[in-house]
């Protein structure tokens, strides 16, 4: 069965996305290799995953996200979760999954502008 | 005791029918937001693993009434290769798959009660149950 694609949008060098739908195991690996691939074809200095929608982020959605975190990295491009709903919250601290390495904002829009605001990236000092 | 919900799994996609039929139960017993998405969390990781280690099992949900306590209850059952040291898998961390070992620890975690009984060579039973507050 294919999976349902995400859209993956482009707003100057960031590309932003919003997981809208009940993600399965195999949509959320074809996910993360569609962004892996679109952060090389554009470059894209950041990305934005909005999580608004998403009333669930169990261990393997939540290894996931910590993969994308990573690989994205490897690329020299951050990620920030935004919009986390408080019980996904919850759930993720007592599951066990903090997700240390990911940088969070409260939503889409104080997300995108940690990336206006600090164009070499988050976490690097400007001269 | 009846069961409002019966899944079988037999691929990724039942892993989300099987949790999102569990929420559906939470949500109609009353259970606030939280603990609807710390059930259906439970439910998503016991099914993975039936899915991941047994290849097939099924996941019902029960409605629980106890001297005027109403909780649910999960069962899931697999005919599975079985757990042999079920302590260590218990333990955080601990995973034969690429999974991050937080399965069922986690699980037992966002339930209130949690029962695991497995035979090698037979299969994989968990029992667990979250009481409305």
């Amino acid at each position: 069965m294919d999976a349902l694609r995400i859209p993956i949008l482009k707003i100057g060098n960031t590309l932003i996305t919003s997981i809208q739908t009940e993600l399965h195991d195999a949509s959320a690996v074809q996910f993360k290799d569609d962004l892996l691939e679109r952060i090389h074809t554009t470059r894209a200095q950041g990305v934005v995953i909005d999580l608004t929608a998403v009333d669930l982020v169990d261990s393997f959605i939540g290894r996931l996200i910590s993969d994308i975190g990573a690989m994205c990295g490897l690329m020299g491009t951050q990620v920030v979760l935004t919009g986390i709903q408080p019980a996904v919250a919850i759930t993720l601290v007592e599951l066990g999954l903090e997700l240390p390495r990911i940088h969070t904002a409260l939503n889409l829009e104080k997300g995108l502008a940690l990336f206006q605001s600090k164009p070499e990236g988050i976490g690097h000092e400007q001269p | 005791m009846s069961s409002p919900s019966d899944v079988t799994i037999r691929s990724d996609l039942d892993i989300v029918i099987a949790r999102t039929s569990a929420r559906d139960v939470a949500k109609r017993l009353g259970f606030g937001a939280i603990d609807q998405a710390r059930i259906a969390t439970a439910v998503s990781e016991l099914a993975r693993n039936i899915f991941l280690y047994a290849g097939s099992g099924t996941v019902s949900v029960h409605l629980l009434d106890r001297l005027g306590r109403c909780g649910i209850e999960i069962v899931c059952q697999d005919q599975g290769p079985g757990i042999a040291d079920i302590p260590l898998v218990m333990q955080d961390g601990y995973s034969t798959s690429r999974g991050m070992g937080m399965g069922l620890p986690g699980a037992k975690r966002l339930m209130d009660e949690f029962d695991l009984r497995s035979q090698v060579g037979a299969g994989t039973t968990v029992i667990c149950r979250k009481w409305r507050r």
